[in-house]
């Protein structure tokens, strides 16, 4: 009995982390590379954007996914013109960025309100989707799921043993000693902007390919908020991220499921949970001191040298 | 094989230029202009056909003018909120969810005194939408200060929160029995209106906001206490070392910060829409971040702003009129005018040099 509420919630719980995993892993990697990018929820939602028109004139959903990346990336190297070229505040960037998406999506997707595009279907995995309660939640989902569950190891090996993924991270703690030992800050730091807008245009474009296969005006709702307090709670790690990300994603579907079963709650205060929680996760996680796995250069422009 | 190149390099200016600024917001204008008559062209509209409309309606008409100045009072008193915020390098984004507060606030007010006369009635909203947007301003410094949580992530989360909070207000308890279902309060009554000025559209907000501004100005400009908010605006770890109260300081920035943004969420309900509903949520803590940093956290300057990004939002309204364009592309237009300035100003302080290289 319980099992028959739990398990298909479980499943929800994933499939609605999964677009916050993939934003959350690109603000990682940026984020690494010393640039705070508060952007994110301009780049989801154009992605998203993309992903859907992509999908609606090919019939290609893979296709639709890459360029979604591409269209984040593109976006992201605003970002980047401005903070790594010209110095700009990389907090105000951010949020002129997020204006910027919110509004570019909104501007080009009126007019296609309501309508529906291919997406991806759910993919079973042979041999693991029979097992029981694991197989309906982990291994009945879609390709998507199962690709952004590969990114956060490949993140986290990136970042952690390759020599790219060092020189990354120095750009993001010293730049002036990374400079010092031949490694170009400019470069990494674009590799970082570029990298991270990929991974949360990935993002929105799952929630409009495999999430709702719809458009709707305001798609992301905040989620790309969330995806960078979770930054902050994962502590810039990708295996955390991947717990808060479907944490959030079970406060979502829950509160999705909570909503159909028709409580006397409101729905409006239902809709209040995730982002109340936003702020109480990231109480908790700052609480300690645990900032100090943040960058020691995040958000601090780099001077070009005379 | 290596070819003779122009390679470009950035040298810092021994002082800023001057008349920079200006130029910087009037270049990023124009810039923002021509990509906006572009994305119109993609979309099979006239291009500067559609600029022409977009000027037209923000400073075409008297009617038009008194529109920009009414659209320009929430989002100069938001701004001066967020302004004040900025200066002690709290980044308070929470001006939207600040404003519904305040909003909140004043309704409650007016839906629980009616029978009380204007001058005691319009000084309680005004006193409750202070408080309610003082406090949600209060919350994320106090969670900053103690908790060392990121304020830019508290306050956004907070805006999400606030809306729903109207929401739930509007669809629940406050809705009004005789709006056949609609999400809205009872309209005010008289007492709990802001009064047009004279024969004008205009209303009394604006003189409120004037007021407002003096004063700001005067505390920054001649108060002790204003002093201490520059010099550790100026220098926050060695404003510390000085002795400056900053957690006291930080906490009086943000309800200062709050409750201006609730004032113009009273504004907005009381003068304008004269009663609460969802629809008065349209983005102005928003295009007041933008408003704010494009006049460098000025108050004067914030009020030349706070008219011209008014006449964009007017603007864009005739184009939507006119040209069934959609509402957002203001907010196309506020984005890329603040990241052009933000480039820009890159030249107020740094000159290129050009040299051959081979």
């Amino acid at each position: 009995m319980t099992a028959e509420l739990i398990v298909p919630l479980l499943a929800a719980a994933i499939q609605s982390g999964t677009p916050i995993l993939y934003a959350t892993l690109g603000e990682i990697l940026t984020e690494k590379s010393g640039v705070l990018n508060l952007g994110v929820e301009g780049i989801m939602i154009v992605g998203a954007l993309a992903a859907f028109v992509v999908a609606k004139l090919s019939g290609n959903p893979a296709l639709a996914f890459a360029l979604a990346g591409t269209a984040g990336m593109i976006l992201a190297a605003g970002h980047g013109v401005v903070c790594l070229w010209f110095l700009g505040n990389q907090v105000v960037s951010g949020l002129a960025l997020t204006i910027f998406g919110l509004g570019l999506a909104d501007y080009l997707g009126t007019p296609l309100i309501g309508q529906t595009a291919p997406g991806f279907d759910k993919l079973p995995l042979p041999g693991l989707a029979q097992l029981p309660v694991l197989g309906p939640v982990f291994f009945q989902q879609d390709l998507l799921v199962y690709l952004a569950v590969l990114v956060a190891p490949l993140l986290w090996l990136f970042l952690n043993k390759t020599r790219w993924g060092l020189n990354l991270r120095a750009v993001g703690e010293y730049p002036d000693a990374a400079a010092a030992a031949g490694v170009s800050v400019l470069r990494y730091r674009w590799a970082g902007v570029l990298g991270g807008g990929f991974l949360v245009g990935l993002g929105g474009a799952y929630l409009s390919l495999a999430y709702t296969h719809l458009w709707t005006s305001g798609l992301t709702a905040g989620r790309g908020w969330i995806a960078v307090a979770l930054v902050i709670f994962a502590f810039w790690r990708p295996g955390r991220a991947l717990f808060g990300a479907y944490l959030f994603g079970g406060v979502m579907a829950f509160q999705l499921r909570l909503q159909a079963t028709g409580t006397h709650l409101p729905s409006s205060l239902l809709l209040m949970l995730p982002y109340a929680l936003t702020v109480i996760v990231l109480v908790l996680a700052s609480w300690k001191g645990r900032q100090a796995n943040a960058p020691a250069a995040l958000g601090i422009n780099y001077e070009p040298q005379d | 094989m290596r070819r003779a190149m122009l390679s470009i390099r950035a040298y810092k200016r021994q002082e800023p230029l001057r008349w920079s600024s200006c130029l910087v917001f009037f270049g990023a204008v124009a810039l923002s202009l021509t990509a906006s008559a572009l994305l119109l062209k993609l979309h099979g509209k006239p291009a500067l056909g559609g600029i022409g409309i977009l000027f037209g309606g923000a400073f075409g008409s008297l009617w038009a003018i008194e529109d920009c100045l009414i659209k320009a009072v929430p989002i100069f008193l938001c701004s001066l909120g967020v302004a004040i915020a900025f200066r002690l390098q709290i980044w308070n984004i929470g001006a939207e969810g600040q404003f519904a507060l305040g909003a909140i606030g004043a309704t409650w007010a007016a839906l629980s005194f009616p029978g009380l006369p204007w001058y005691a009635l319009l000084p309680a909203m005004a006193g409750a939408a202070f408080v309610l947007g003082g406090l949600w301003g209060l919350i994320p410094a106090l969670l900053k200060l103690h908790m060392r949580a990121n304020e830019i992530i508290v306050t956004l989360m907070m805006n999400y929160i606030a809306i729903l909070l109207l929401d739930y207000l509007v669809y629940g308890r406050w809705k009004d029995p005789l709006s056949f279902g609609f999400p809205m309060t009872p309209e005010f009554t008289p007492a709990a209106i802001v009064g047009k000025i004279g024969s004008t559209n205009l209303n009394w907000g604006l003189a409120v906001c004037l007021v407002t501004a003096v004063l700001i100005w005067v505390f920054f400009g001649f108060t002790r206490l204003g002093f201490e908010f520059r010099a550790a605006g100026e220098n926050v770890r060695a404003s510390r070392y000085a002795g400056l109260p900053y957690p006291r300081l930080v906490c009086l920035a943000m309800i200062l910060s709050g409750a201006l943004a609730g004032w113009a969420g009273f504004m907005e309900a009381s003068a304008t829409i004269n009663r609460l509903q969802p629809s008065i949520m349209v983005g102005y803590g928003y295009t007041a971040i933008v408003v704010a940093w494009l006049a460098r956290l000025n108050p004067l300057t914030i009020g030349v702003a706070s008219f011209l990004l008014a006449a964009l939002r007017v603007g864009v309204e005739n184009l939507q009129l006119d040209l069934q364009v959609p509402a957002a592309f203001g907010g196309i237009m506020e984005g890329m005018i603040l990241l052009t300035v933000l480039a820009g100003s890159f030249f107020m302080e740094y000159g290129l040099r050009f040299r051959r290289t081979s």
